[in-house]
């Protein structure tokens, strides 16, 4: 014989119905939270995707740094010298060394005299693990050329066979690819001789700054004994000071909102079931389970969740798409779903702390108090 | 029918205990309505407490049912209990403690849903039973009304339709003209002794207001837990 959950929707149907007030305010504090928590998680995965999405392109099994003796490694100031290249190249179970450099500075295009800034990465054509690669697509064949990122074409206003200067040389475009950001600046792509020269011009050494790794290697050893530090990719964004700013203080904006969600829908189901003791101490008298009424609360609490978050994330996802066209805003399940599963997980368990009331409530206190 | 076999009730008082019902023993037939009368405090709610299972008493029994099929309610686990209330007892509150957000059809049709697993087949028949009872209290025109839009004595009507949907055995009803004046209280007594009589219900009912005695089939008298007199003459007391 069929068995349903029959309460669930009974008695919670209707109570959202009758009290409709209470729970569409409710529901627009939950609509506005994941409002808040979506637009930020896009925003962070924006401003994320402004500083890293080149150095994510990076092939190795680990990325080396410099490790300055009393600070920590990082892109902008680490520079890797000849023997310390050989030194990897050389060391037991390295089975590739690319040196790559990356540095900051600013190209105009050649018709005008407005610079825009820009992310120069010094790239061999080819490398181990670099097939189907944007960054590495974007590798200029000869001396005088580069390839440019979307970024950078649109900024700059070219397309491919045009000329830029960078630090006063000029260059073609030979190609214009895919849309590569490094700590919020877009990328060009030299050969490593003109990225050496480049890298000169602005002050630089004009040696490999990074060193993409792919081997089975003693990592620590090898760096202590070089002076490097050798990162997975993920942990080498802690580098790149920008980033490890920028996403901490979202990070934490984030998380504070996620926290502010659970407590707001916690305490408003907590003073709700708290007015509906009376009534569940009734149904338990009658013969209902805690088991069911349990379920009844739960079901009521996602009902106004999902509703409620519902209408955030459409939100989102139609400003988001408006605001992405002036700010970095990156629309993907990892800045919508994620945090809108976390908000309807957290609001739950705020829920779930009201239940005490529920399966507390006395069936005795329906029969009155003169016995 | 119900029966009330022996039954003390103590409750903790500092370093002693009270006794609530002494060694009562009360019985309620099918199709009749038995009174419990007394003072404030007498312990007449409390014995309607028992009978209900929301109290289980120290010693002593409670039967309910017919021939073969009897169950000692005082031996139930709590889950037990609860599953007696569902399917074989009603129950009408002094207040008729009605959910705000049902109308008063929806009221009965709760009844089929408590147990949060009931089989489509028994919601179908309490369903089926809801005009009929609606009729029966004289609400048929008033079942899509909420709580608020009910008057007092609607709302005991309402509540003691909910009592009777499920068909139980026994109907147990605390004070139930207490907020009413006495021309409604009159017709809400008239009302339980002829539901109680048509559907054979062993009905126990508190009050402490006489006045509408002549509805009783059976009336005991509770003084300090004890059952005392038998003021009808036909109550059951051993």
């Amino acid at each position: 014989m069929r068995e349903r959950k029959g309460i669930i929707v009974f008695v919670a149907w209707r109570e959202l119905r009758f009290a409709r007030g209470r729970f569409l305010l409710i529901g627009a504090v939950v609509a506005l939270i994941t409002l808040l928590v979506g637009f930020l998680s896009g925003l962070t995965g924006g401003l994320a995707a402004q500083n890293i999405s080149s150095v994510l392109q990076l092939p190795g099994d680990r990325l080396v740094l410099q490790q300055p003796e009393s600070s920590d490694p990082s892109y902008a100031t680490s520079s890797l010298d000849e023997n310390t290249v050989t030194a990897w190249e050389q060391a037991d179970g390295v089975e590739s060394v690319t040196p790559i450099g990356i540095v900051q500075s600013r190209a105009s295009a050649s018709d005008t005299d407005d610079p825009t800034g820009v992310a120069l990465y010094g790239l061999p054509q080819h490398a181990p693990g670099t097939q189907s690669n944007p960054l590495f697509d974007l590798a200029p064949v000869r001396d005088d050329e580069v390839g440019v990122s979307t970024g950078a074409a649109d900024d700059l206003g070219v397309e491919t066979g045009d000329t830029i200067s960078i630090t006063g040389t000029d260059f073609t475009v030979s190609v214009v690819g895919d849309d590569l950001w490094y700590s919020h600046t877009p990328v060009i792509v030299l050969t490593p001789e003109a990225w050496s020269e480049a890298s000169k011009r602005v002050g630089g050494t004009g040696e490999a700054t990074v060193l993409a790794v792919t081997a089975d290697a003693d990592w620590e050893a090898i760096g202590a004994a070089t002076g490097t530090v050798a990162e997975t990719t993920l942990a080498s964004l802690t580098a790149l000071e920008a980033f490890r700013s920028e996403i901490g203080s979202l990070g934490l904006m984030i998380t504070m909102l996620f926290g502010i969600s659970a407590l707001v829908v916690g305490a408003f189901f907590t003073v709700w079931t708290m007015q509906r003791a009376g009534d569940m101490a009734v149904l338990k008298a009658l013969g209902a389970t805690t088991g069911s009424l349990v379920r009844d609360s739960l079901g009521q609490a996602s009902i106004v969740l999902i509703a409620g978050i519902g209408v955030g994330l459409a939100a989102v996802i139609g400003l988001g798409t408006l605001a992405g066209q002036a700010l970095p805003f990156i629309i993907s399940p990892i800045t919508t779903l994620a945090p809108v599963v976390v908000m309807a997980v957290l609001g739950l368990a705020g829920a779930a702390f009201a239940l005490r009331s529920v399966t507390k409530a006395d069936p005795l206190t329906a029969l009155g108090s003169n016995r | 029918m119900i029966q009330l076999q022996n039954v003390t009730l103590t409750f903790p008082d500092g370093e002693n205990r009270i006794t609530a019902v002494d060694n009562a023993t009360l019985r309620g037939n099918n199709g009749t309505v038995t009174g419990i009368t007394g003072p404030s405090g007498s312990g007449k709610s409390s014995i309607l407490a028992v009978a209900a299972t929301l109290l289980r008493p120290d010693s002593g029994g409670v039967l309910i049912g017919n021939g073969s099929d009897m169950t000692d309610a005082a031996q139930l686990s709590k889950h037990e209990a609860t599953q007696l209330r569902r399917e074989r007892i009603g129950i009408v509150f002094q207040q008729s403690n009605l959910l705000p957000a049902l109308t008063a059809r929806e009221q009965l049709q709760v009844m089929a849903r408590l147990g949060g697993g009931t089989s489509r087949n028994k919601r179908a028949k309490i369903d089926a039973r809801v005009d009929e009872l609606l009729d029966a209290v004289g609400l048929t025109e008033h079942a899509g009304k909420r709580t608020h839009q009910l008057s007092g004595g609607q709302r005991q009507r309402v509540a003691i339709a909910r009592g009777l949907v499920h068909e139980p055995e026994v109907l147990l009803v605390d004070e139930p003209t207490s907020a009413l004046d006495q021309e409604r209280g009159a017709k809400i007594m008239e009302l339980i002794s002829r539901l109680t009589h048509e559907r054979d219900t062993a009905t126990l009912l508190v009050t402490h207001d006489l006045a509408h005695r002549d509805t009783l089939d059976d009336l005991v008298t509770v003084l300090d837990g004890r059952i005392t007199t038998p003021v009808a003459g036909r109550a059951l007391t051993r």
